[in-house]
C-alpha cells in the first residue's frame, strides 16, 4: 500500500477549496494576480490521454503536460473564499468552494499552536436572527390613520449628550415666559444612524476617507446630519482643522491613540467635533483589547497614531479606572472639561450580562455629564480579535438594549442618557428595518460600521468567507495599507454608495414611521412590535403573534 | 368614536344642560355610559367652597371602608348628599349600591398646614381608600376635593340621567363647570374608572381619539407623581401630563403645547426661544402625543381650554356668548344648548393653538 502524510495539511483540510475548470481557462494569469494570500499559482500537471487518428481503432496513449491554476495548500497561503478570483477571471474559469467537511480549525491550532483567523467577524451564526422574528404589526388605520410616507414632514433626530429630568432644569418663568437661567448639559441632535466607529489603521485610508466624504457629503448636501465616529486611531490633521470636524464624533480608548494629534490641533479648530466617544469595549471581542498588527502599521499610520511600526495594543481597560464612579469622574470631566463642556461624552461599551448596573450606575451619576450609551452586541466585526473571542465571548445586542430601556424606565429616567445600539445591525442588508426595531425597543439610535465596509465592497461574511481583515491582504483595500491593493478601492465611487444607502434607509424609516402614525423616532414604542417567536416576545415584552 | 362636551358659565347650571349637549351627538358615540365632573359648585354645595368633597360609588362596605379610613386620619364628616334615585323598569344601567358625595372637614391637625400639605393629604387618603376598595371589589373612588363632583356609571346616557333625576333642573345642584363625555371605555376593559372625565388635584381632562403614545406616556408618568396610576384608559395620560407641567413644573400654561406637540425641530430653530422649545422637547419627549386627538380640560383656578394634536386632529367646536362658553366634538350639541349665540364665532381649534376660556369667559386662541 502506498504511503501518505496524515499530519500534513492537505486540501480536503481547508475550509475553501478551488474549483478549477482547465477548459475554459486562458492563462491570463489575472486570478493569480489578484489573490493577495497567495493561495493560487500557476504550475503544471501531467495528462494521460487515449487518442486514435486512424479511421479505424488504434487507441494509443499519450502524455501532456498542461499549464493549470493550482491551490496552494499550507499554513499560511491557504484560501480564504474570498472569491477575488472568480471576479477577476474573464471566463468563469475559477472559484472558490465551501468545503463542509474542512478541519482546518483543527489542524492549524494542532501546527502552529495558533488560531488560524482573527479579526473580521463571528463565525458562528448558526441560528435566524432575533430582529428577523420581529414585525411591526402595529398599523394605523381607521381611526388612528397612517400617515403618507412621501409627503408628511418626519423629524427623525436622536440625542447625543446628556438630557436632564424636567425638575432640574434651569428654568425661571419671567412674564408667564420659561427663561434659562444657566446652561443645560451640550446636546447634539442628529441623525438617528452613526457610522461607527472604525480607525485609520484598521481601515486602509481610503476607506476611511471614503466614509469621512460620504458623511459630510450627507450633512452638506442631502440634509442628513449623519455623524462618523473616528475610531481610535487618530484622525488626519487637515480634517482636524477644517469645518468638516462638526461631523466626527473623536473617539479615545484605552491605547489614546492619535490623541497628541488632536490635542496639539485644537488651538486651530475652526468646529467642535460632533461629541466624543470613550470606548471602554467593543461587543465583537469584549474583555480584549485592540491590536493593530504591525504589518497593517504603514508610516502614514504610525504618523497619525503618534507611535512606531510595531504591534499596537489597546489595553483591554483603561489604566487608571477602577470603578464606574472614577471612570464618570475622570475621564468625563477631563474630557468635558478639554472642550469647555461644549462638546458632549458618551462611553461605549461591549453588551454584557453586567451592562445594566453599569447603565444604572451612569443613570443615577450625580455630575450628569454621561451624554450617551452606547452597548455594542457580539454580531459587530473588528480587525483583529482573538477568533476565540470572536466566536466564543460576548452579548447578543437585542435583549440588552431592552433591559437597559427598561432598567431606565423602572428608574423613571429613560431618555436621560441616550441609549445607542449596534453589533450585526444590517446583516440582513437593511439598516432601517433594524434601526427602526431597536428605536422601538428603546433605542434613541443605532451605529454601524462592518456594514459601511459591505457597502464598499468587503467580500467577507458571517459564514467564514474570507474575514482576513487583520493580515494586511484585504483582498479589497478596506482594512488594509498594502500600496497594491488599497488602490482597488475606488474612494469616490464608496462614498457615493454610502450616500445612497442613507438617502434608502431615510426613505425606509419614513416607509416604517408612516404605518404606525409616528412623525418622530418610534423611540420606546415596542407596543407596535410583534414577535412571531413565543421566547423572543417574552424576553422583550412585546405581544406574540402566530 | 367618543363625543365629550363641557360647559363654563358665569352663571349656576344644571347638569341636564350637560345631558342635552351630548345626546344631541348620540349618533356620535355608542351610548354606553355618563360621566362628568362638577366643578365651581352652587346649590347645597355652594357654602362648602373650602371643604373636600368625597365623589364615590360603592356598597354598604364601601361606604364604610372609605368612612373608617377617613376617621382615621381624623376627616368629619360636615354634610353628605346622594342623588334621588329613580328605579324605573327596563333602565339601561348597571347601578351601584351608593352614590356618595360626602363634604369633610380637614383633620384638625391640618387647621394651620399649607395649601400643599393638604392636598397632598387629598391625594393620599383617596389612594388608601381606592386601593382599599379595589382589595375588596366594594367600589370606586372618582375624586376627593373642594368644590368638584364626580359621578360616573355604566349605561344609556338617557337612562343614567333618568336613573339619578338629571333630567330635572335642580337649583340646587348645579355648578358654573361641568364637563362630561358619553361612552364608557370600549377600546380596553370596561371600567368605570376609564371614563373621561379624569380629574386629579383639581385639574380635569377629557378626550376624544386614541392616545398612540400610550405606552410611552404610561412608562415615563407612573414613575413621575404618586396620583399618576390606574391608566384604565390611555386618556389618562393628558391629564396627567397637563398636572405635572402646570402643577408640578409650574411651568405657564401655553408650555403644555409644547410638551405634547413640538414644533419641527426646523420651526423651533427659527424661533427666538428655541434653546428652551429644544429643552422640553429633550427632556420631555416622552409626553409627546401622537394624536389623533382633541383634549378640554380645566384648570384649578377654573380657565377651560382646548386643543388638539399636531397633525391628525379630532373634531371640536367652541362656541359661546357673553356668559356661557361651551365646547364640543359636534356642531350639533353648541346648537341643542346655545342656540342664541353668534355662531359665526364659533372656533374650530387647529392643530397649533389653544383656545383657552378665562373666568370672564373671554376665549383667547394662543398660537404655538
Ligand atoms: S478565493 Fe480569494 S483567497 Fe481563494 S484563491 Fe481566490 S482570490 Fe485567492
Ligand atoms: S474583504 Fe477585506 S474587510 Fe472584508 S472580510 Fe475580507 S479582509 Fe476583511
Amino acid at each position: 500500500m502506498a504511503t501518505m502524510k496524515v499530519n500534513q495539511i492537505s486540501r480536503d483540510d481547508l475550509d475553501w477549496q478551488i474549483q478549477y475548470n482547465t477548459d475554459r481557462c486562458t492563462f491570463c494569469g489575472k486570478c493569480v494576480a489578484a489573490c493577495p494570500f497567495r493561495a493560487i499559482e500557476a504550475g503544471v500537471e501531467k495528462r494521460r490521454k487515449v487518442i486514435s487518428d486512424h479511421f479505424t481503432p488504434e487507441p494509443k496513449v499519450q502524455f501532456k503536460t498542461v499549464p493549470v491554476i493550482k491551490q496552494c495548500v499550507g499554513e499560511y497561503n491557504f484560501c480564504r473564499g474570498c472569491g477575488i478570483c472568480e471576479r477577476v477571471c474573464p471566463n468563469e474559469a475559477i472559484k472558490p468552494v465551501r468545503n463542509e467537511d474542512s478541519r482546518f480549525g483543527v489542524k492549524y491550532r494542532a501546527t502552529l499552536a495558533d488560531p488560524y483567523k482573527r479579526g473580521g467577524r463571528a463565525n458562528l451564526a448558526t441560528e435566524k436572527r432575533t430582529l428577523d422574528k420581529i414585525k411591526v404589526g402595529r398599523i394605523s388605520q381607521m381611526t388612528d390613520p397612517s400617515l403618507d410616507a412621501s409627503r408628511h414632514t418626519f423629524d427623525m433626530l436622536a440625542p447625543f449628550g446628556r438630557i436632564l429630568p424636567a425638575d432640574e432644569m434651569p428654568f425661571d418663568v419671567v412674564d408667564g415666559k420659561l427663561v434659562m437661567n444657566s446652561a443645560t448639559p451640550k446636546v447634539n441632535w442628529i441623525y438617528p444612524i452613526i457610522v461607527g466607529d472604525m480607525s485609520i489603521g484598521a481601515l486602509s485610508w481610503r476607506m476611511w476617507e471614503a466614509m469621512a466624504i460620504a458623511v459630510a457629503y450627507l450633512n452638506e448636501q442631502v440634509g442628513l446630519p449623519v455623524r462618523m465616529c473616528s475610531g481610535e486611531g487618530g484622525v488626519p490633521v487637515r480634517l482636524l482643522k477644517s469645518r468638516y470636524l462638526k461631523y466626527v464624533i473623536l473617539q479615545i480608548a484605552s491605547g489614546h491613540f492619535g490623541w497628541n494629534r488632536i490635542i496639539n490641533a485644537m488651538p486651530h479648530m475652526q468646529e467642535l467635533p460632533g461629541g466624543i466617544l470613550i470606548k471602554i469595549g467593543q461587543g465583537a471581542k469584549p474583555g480584549d483589547g485592540g491590536l493593530l498588527q504591525a504589518k497593517k502599521v504603514a508610516s502614514h499610520i504610525s504618523e497619525i497614531r503618534g507611535v512606531p511600526k510595531a504591534d499596537l495594543l489597546s489595553p483591554p481597560n483603561h489604566q487608571g479606572l477602577y470603578s464606574i464612579e472614577e471612570s464618570v469622574q475622570k475621564m468625563f470631566l477631563s474630557l468635558n472639561s478639554a472642550f469647555k463642556f461644549q462638546v458632549p461624552v458618551a462611553i461605549k461599551v461591549a453588551a454584557s450580562a453586567t451592562s445594566v448596573s453599569v447603565y444604572n450606575n451612569l443613570l443615577r451619576d450625580p455630575y450628569n455629564i454621561v451624554g450617551g450609551f452606547f452597548v455594542d452586541g457580539l454580531a459587530g466585526g473588528t480587525g483583529a480579535a482573538n477568533e476565540i473571542s470572536l466566536d466564543h465571548t460576548g452579548h447578543p445586542i437585542v435583549s440588552k438594549l431592552r433591559d437597559c430601556y427598561n432598567a431606565a424606565v423602572h428608574q423613571g429616567k429613560q431618555g436621560q442618557i441616550p441609549l445607542w445600539a449596534a453589533g450585526g445591525l444590517g446583516a440582513n442588508w437593511n439598516l432601517a428595518a433594524d434601526a427602526f426595531k431597536m428605536m422601538a425597543l428603546g433605542a434613541n439610535g443605532v451605529f454601524t460600521g462592518k456594514l459601511m465596509l459591505q457597502i464598499a465592497g468587503c467580500v467577507g461574511n458571517d459564514h467564514g468567507k474570507c474575514n482576513a481583515c487583520n493580515t494586511g491582504l484585504c483582498p479589497v483595500g478596506i482594512c488594509t495599507q498594502n500600496p497594491t491593493l488599497v488602490k482597488r478601492l475606488d474612494i469616490d465611487k464608496t462614498a457615493e454608495q454610502i450616500v445612497n444607502y442613507f438617502i434608502a434607509t431615510d426613505n425606509e424609516l419614513k416607509k416604517m414611521l408612516a404605518p404606525i402614525g409616528n412623525s418622530s423616532l418610534p423611540v420606546g414604542r415596542s407596543d407596535c412590535l410583534i414577535s412571531v417567536d413565543r421566547a423572543v416576545a417574552d424576553r422583550l415584552n412585546i405581544q406574540y403573534s402566530c | 368614536m367618543c363625543r365629550i362636551g363641557a360647559i363654563k358659565s358665569k352663571n349656576y347650571i344644571h347638569p341636564s344642560k350637560a345631558l342635552h349637549l351630548m345626546r344631541s351627538q348620540q349618533k356620535g358615540h355608542d351610548n354606553s355610559g355618563f360621566a362628568m365632573v362638577m366643578q365651581d359648585l352652587g346649590g347645597r354645595f355652594a357654602n362648602y367652597k373650602e371643604l373636600p368633597i368625597l365623589s364615590m360609588a360603592c356598597t354598604d362596605e364601601g361606604v364604610k371602608i372609605a368612612e373608617d379610613i377617613l376617621h382615621e386620619a381624623g376627616f368629619s364628616r360636615v354634610m353628605q348628599w346622594s342623588p334621588e334615585i329613580n328605579e324605573q323598569a327596563g333602565l339601561k344601567i348597571e347601578p351601584m349600591p351608593n352614590y356618595v358625595f360626602q363634604v369633610l372637614h380637614y383633620p384638625k391637625s391640618y387647621k394651620y398646614a399649607p395649601a400643599h400639605e393638604k392636598e397632598e393629604l387629598l391625594v393620599d387618603i383617596r389612594l388608601q381608600i381606592r386601593e382599599a376598595l379595589e382589595q375588596t371589589n366594594d367600589g370606586y373612588v372618582y375624586s376627593f376635593w373642594p368644590d368638584v363632583l364626580t359621578l360616573k356609571e355604566i349605561g344609556d346616557p338617557t337612562d343614567i340621567g333618568t336613573y339619578f333625576n338629571l333630567w330635572q333642573p335642580d337649583e340646587d345642584f348645579t355648578a358654573k363647570i361641568i364637563t362630561a363625555q358619553c361612552r364608557q371605555n370600549t377600546n380596553y376593559d370596561i371600567v368605570r374608572y376609564a371614563a373621561h372625565p379624569f380629574f386629579l388635584e383639581g385639574y380635569t381632562a377629557l378626550a376624544n381619539g386614541e392616545n398612540t403614545f400610550y405606552e410611552k406616556n404610561k412608562n415615563f408618568q407612573k414613575n413621575l407623581y404618586k396620583g399618576y396610576i390606574g391608566f384604565e384608559s390611555d386618556s389618562q395620560c393628558f391629564l396627567y401630563t397637563l398636572h405635572y407641567i402646570h402643577k408640578i413644573l409650574k411651568w405657564p400654561l401655553q408650555y403644555y403645547k409644547h410638551t405634547i406637540t413640538p414644533l419641527a425641530y426646523d420651526d423651533a430653530e427659527k424661533r427666538e426661544d428655541h434653546a428652551i422649545l429644544q429643552n422640553i422637547r429633550a427632556v420631555l419627549g416622552n409626553l409627546e402625543l401622537n394624536g389623533p386627538n382633541t383634549i378640554i380640560a380645566v384648570l384649578p383656578d377654573g380657565t377651560m381650554f382646548n386643543t388638539c394634536d399636531a397633525k391628525k386632529l379630532r373634531p371640536v367646536v367652541i362656541g359661546h356668548t357673553a356668559d356661557t362658553a361651551v365646547i364640543s366634538s359636534e356642531v350639533t350639541g353648541l346648537n341643542e344648548i346655545l342656540p342664541e349665540r353668534d355662531w359665526t364665532q364659533d372656533i374650530y381649534t387647529n392643530e397649533r393653538e389653544m383656545v383657552v376660556i378665562n373666568n370672564n369667559l373671554e376665549v383667547e386662541r394662543w398660537q404655538q
